[in-house]
C-alpha cells in the first residue's frame, strides 16, 4: 500500500509562483513553510517580505506578513518584536535588500541583538530589476551593470555579510548554507530551523542564515548548471558553514 | 515643563506603546525623556541608527496594531519621508512630531516653520496626505498628542505634529490629564499571527491593473472625510476687521501681540489661526474674504502657508506676506509695522 | 517498485532539477508542453524508490512522493489504560 511520505505543507499556499524556472526562492519558501508547520507556530508568526523577487512572498506563505520599503525589514522587525515579544518575527531578504540599501539596518539590528530571525537569500544579483550587480556579485561576474565582469578596482569585492555580522556580540547564530543540492538543502533547512528555535526559546540575540541561491535567468545558465556554478564557484568566495552559535 | 518633555508625557498618557527616535537638536529632550519613562511604564523605547530606521520601526509596531510614534527635527523628518509614504500606502496609523529648525540643509537649530510644504503636501512619493497639527502653546502641544493618536487610529493615517525650536524648548505650566478618547474602530487588519483566521497582509504594493488606482481613490475618499470633519481653526475679531493676519504655531502668538497693539492704535485688525494645517481651514478663510479685507500672512519662513491662504481667498482679496526665514523670528513691532502700512482706503 | 511520485505537470516550469538529482534517472522531460508552454518533467516511476530527492529540490513544490510501506511494520506503543503503572500516581 503506497503511503505519502512527502507533500506540500499547508503553510505553503497551493498556487503557482512568479519565480523563474529553477529559482532558489521557491525552495527557500518551502523550507520556511515546512519549519513553521513543524514548529506549529503559524498562529504567532509574522513574516516580512523584502523588495526584490520575493516581494510577493506573502502570496505564497500563508502567515501574517508585511511588505516593507527596500532594505528596511530589520528596522520593521525591531518595531514588531519589541512591541510583541511573544510573536515569532522573521525577515526574508535578498542580497540587494539586506547587503546594499539595508546594510545599516541589518548591522544595527545585529548590533542591538534584536531577537529576530533573518533568512538572507544571496543569489549575487538583483533579480527583479533585471540582473544588476549586487554587493555579493562575484569578481568577473557579468551582470547588467558590470558588462565586462565585476572588477575589484571598479566595483570592489563581493561582500561577506555573514562574516561581517558574526563579529557583532548581538548576533548569536550565523550560518551560511546553499540550495545547490539535496544534501545542502537539508542542511539549509536544519540551519533555518535552528534559527527559528533560538527565537522560540527567547535566546538573546539575532540569528541569521545566509542561503546561497541560484538565479538561472541572470546568471545566464540552465538551472542545473547554475547549481553546479554555485557549488563550485560561489562557495569559494562565500564559504559554507556555521560561523557562530 | 518644557514642550519636548510635555509632549512626551502626554503621548505616554495617551497610550503610546512604543517610541523610536534618533538624537537631533532641538528635540533631544523627547528621546531622552522617553528613554527614562517608557521602561517605567513597561513600554518600548528604542534609539535607532537613523531617522530612516526609526520611521520603519514605527511602521513595524503600527503594523501589529500598536500605538507608535517618533519625533525628530527637519533634516531627520526629511529622512522619514519614504517611510511616511509607505505608512500612508499601507494605511497604517502613526504619529510623527517635527520640532522644526532652520533649513534647508543642515541649517541651524533656531526655530522655523519652513517645513510646512513638506508636511502638508507630503514630502514622499505618491498621492497621499498626512493630518498636520500646528499647536502654538505647550498646553496645546500636550493636547495635540491624544488627538493625534486618535485621529491616526480612526483614519489609519500618519498624523504630524508641527512644533518648532521655541515650542520644544520653552517652559510653560501645563495640565496633563487622561481625557476620554474617541470611539475607535477595532484593528482587525493588524498582524498578530493568523490564529484562527485568514492571514493578514499589510502592504502598499498593488501591481494588478487598476488595483493601485482603486487604493488611491479609497485614500481620497478618506481624506475628504478628514477635510469635512476634522478642521480646527481659531479666530479673533475678524468680523469688523479691515486687516486679517493669518499665522499658526509660535508665529501666531507673536501676531496676537501685534494685533492687540494695533487695535489699541485704532487699527481694525484681527487674526485667524489654523490649528489643523491639513486639513486647511479653507472655508473659514474664504468666508472671511467675502467682505473686502486685506490678508497678511506671517510665517517663520519665506512663505508657504501663504499659498494655501491665496487658494482659500480665490482672488477675492489681496493676500500679502511677511516672513523671517532661516530661523529668524519676527518681533511684535515688525508685524505691527506691516499692519500699519496696510490702511484700507475706500475706492475714490 | 518501492516508490512513486506524482508531478503536477501543469505547474511544472521544466527547470529539470529533479531530473538531475534523481538517483535512478527515472524522470524525463515530457514532449507535450503544458498550458503555460513549459515542457514539464514526467515520471515513469519504473524504478523509483520514493527517496524524495526530486521533491526536495523542486522549486515549485509540486512533487508528491509515495512509498510502499507494506514490508516495514510500524510498531505503535500505547499504554493500556488500566495497567498497574498508570495507577501509581493515585496511591494515597
Amino acid at each position: 500500500m503506497m503511503k505519502t511520505v512527502f507533500k506540500r505543507t499547508p503553510t505553503l499556499k497551493d498556487c503557482p509562483t512568479h519565480y523563474c524556472p529553477g529559482c532558489g526562492h521557491g525552495i527557500a519558501h518551502r523550507l520556511i513553510a515546512e519549519i513553521i508547520d513543524e514548529l506549529d507556530i503559524r498562529d504567532r508568526t509574522i513574516g516580512i517580505a523584502p523588495v526584490g523577487c520575493a516581494v510577493l512572498a506573502y502570496d505564497y506563505l500563508d502567515v501574517d506578513m508585511v511588505e516593507v520599503a527596500h532594505g528596511r525589514p530589520p528596522a520593521v522587525a525591531t518595531g514588531m518584536k519589541r512591541t510583541n515579544p511573544d510573536k515569532i518575527i522573521f525577515s526574508y531578504q535578498g542580497d540587494g535588500d539586506l547587503a546594499s540599501i539595508g546594510a545599516a539596518e541589518i548591522l544595527h539590528a545585529g548590533h542591538r541583538g534584536e531577537q529576530i530571525t533573518v533568512v538572507f537569500i544571496n543569489n549575487a544579483v538583483y533579480g527583479m530589476t533585471g540582473g544588476q550587480m549586487a554587493p555579493t556579485t562575484m569578481l568577473d561576474q557579468v551582470t547588467a551593470t558590470t558588462p565586462k565582469g565585476r572588477s575589484a578596482a571598479e566595483q570592489g569585492y563581493p561582500l561577506q555579510v555573514s562574516e561581517l555580522l558574526a563579529t557583532l556580540p548581538g548576533t548569536i547564530y550565523i550560518e551560511r548554507c546553499a540550495l545547490s543540492s539535496v544534501a545542502q538543502i537539508r542542511k539549509t533547512k536544519k540551519a533555518i530551523k535552528h534559527a527559528f528555535d533560538l527565537q522560540l526559546e527567547g535566546a538573546d540575540g539575532m540569528s541569521m542564515v545566509e542561503v546561497l541561491s541560484p538565479c538561472p535567468t541572470y546568471w545566464r545558465m540552465s538551472p542545473t548548471k547554475a547549481m553546479e556554478w554555485l557549488e563550485n564557484n560561489m562557495t569559494k568566495v562565500f564559504p559554507l558553514g556555521r560561523l557562530k552559535g | 515643563m518644557c514642550g519636548n518633555e510635555a509632549l512626551a508625557e502626554s503621548a505616554i498618557i495617551a497610550g503610546c506603546d512604543a517610541y523610536f527616535g534618533y538624537p537631533i537638536t532641538p528635540q533631544n529632550e523627547v528621546p531622552a525623556y522617553m528613554s527614562r519613562r517608557m521602561p517605567e511604564e513597561g513600554r518600548v523605547f528604542v534609539q535607532s541608527e537613523s531617522e530612516l530606521a526609526a520611521i520603519n520601526m514605527v511602521f513595524g509596531a503600527s503594523a501589529t496594531g500598536k500605538r507608535a510614534m517618533t519625533s525628530s527635527s527637519s533634516p531627520g523628518i526629511s529622512l522619514m519621508q519614504e517611510g511616511i509614504s509607505y505608512l500612508s500606502g499601507a494605511e497604517l496609523p502613526a504619529v510623527v512630531v517635527n520640532v522644526m529648525r532652520g533649513g534647508p540643509g543642515l541649517g541651524n537649530i533656531a526655530p522655523s516653520q519652513a517645513d510646512y510644504f513638506q508636511a502638508t503636501r507630503g514630502g514622499g512619493h505618491g498621492d497621499y496626505r498626512t493630518i498636520v497639527l500646528g499647536p502654538s502653546s505647550v498646553q496645546e502641544l500636550v493636547d495635540c498628542m491624544p488627538l493625534a493618536f486618535d485621529l491616526a487610529d480612526q483614519y489609519r493615517m500618519t498624523v504630524m505634529v508641527l512644533a518648532d525650536g521655541i515650542l520644544g524648548q520653552m517652559m510653560e505650566p501645563v495640565v496633563l490629564e487622561k481625557k476620554k478618547g474617541r470611539e475607535l474602530p477595532p484593528k482587525d487588519w493588524a498582524l498578530t499571527g493568523a490564529a484562527g483566521r485568514k492571514q493578514n497582509i499589510v502592504r502598499s504594493l498593488w501591481l494588478p491593473e487598476g488595483a493601485l488606482e482603486e487604493l488611491n481613490n479609497k485614500l481620497l475618499d478618506k481624506y475628504k472625510q478628514v477635510e469635512k470633519n476634522e478642521v480646527l481653526c481659531e479666530e479673533y475679531e475678524v468680523d469688523d476687521a479691515d486687516i486679517v493676519v493669518v499665522a499658526y504655531g509660535v508665529a501666531a502668538r507673536i501676531v496676537r501681540g501685534a494685533v492687540s497693539r494695533a487695535r489699541e492704535e485704532g487699527i481694525k485688525a484681527g487674526w485667524i489661526r489654523p490649528i489643523t494645517l491639513w486639513p486647511f481651514p479653507t472655508g473659514q478663510i474664504s468666508r472671511a474674504a467675502d467682505e473686502f479685507r486685506i490678508f497678511l500672512v506671517v510665517e517663520m519662513s519665506n512663505g508657504q502657508m501663504v499659498e494655501d491662504v491665496r487658494l482659500a481667498v480665490t482672488g477675492k482679496a489681496p493676500v500679502l506676506f511677511y516672513g523671517r526665514p532661516g530661523g529668524g523670528v519676527p518681533t511684535v513691532d515688525e508685524i505691527l509695522d506691516q499692519i500699519r502700512q496696510l490702511t484700507l482706503r475706500p475706492k475714490t | 517498485m518501492a516508490g512513486k511520485i506524482i508531478i503536477d505537470t501543469e505547474r511544472c516550469k521544466g527547470c529539470g532539477l529533479c531530473i538531475t538529482v534523481c538517483p535512478k534517472k527515472s524522470i524525463v522531460i515530457s514532449e507535450i508542453s503544458n498550458r503555460n508552454g513549459y515542457f514539464p518533467a514526467q515520471a515513469d516511476n519504473s524504478n523509483c524508490t520514493g527517496c524524495g530527492a526530486c521533491a526536495i529540490i523542486c522549486p515549485e513544490a509540486i512533487i508528491e512522493v509515495l512509498r510502499d510501506d507494506s514490508d516495514n511494520v510500524e510498531i505503535i506503543i500505547e499504554p493500556r489504560e488500566d495497567s498497574e503503572q498508570n495507577l501509581i500516581g493515585e496511591k494515597a
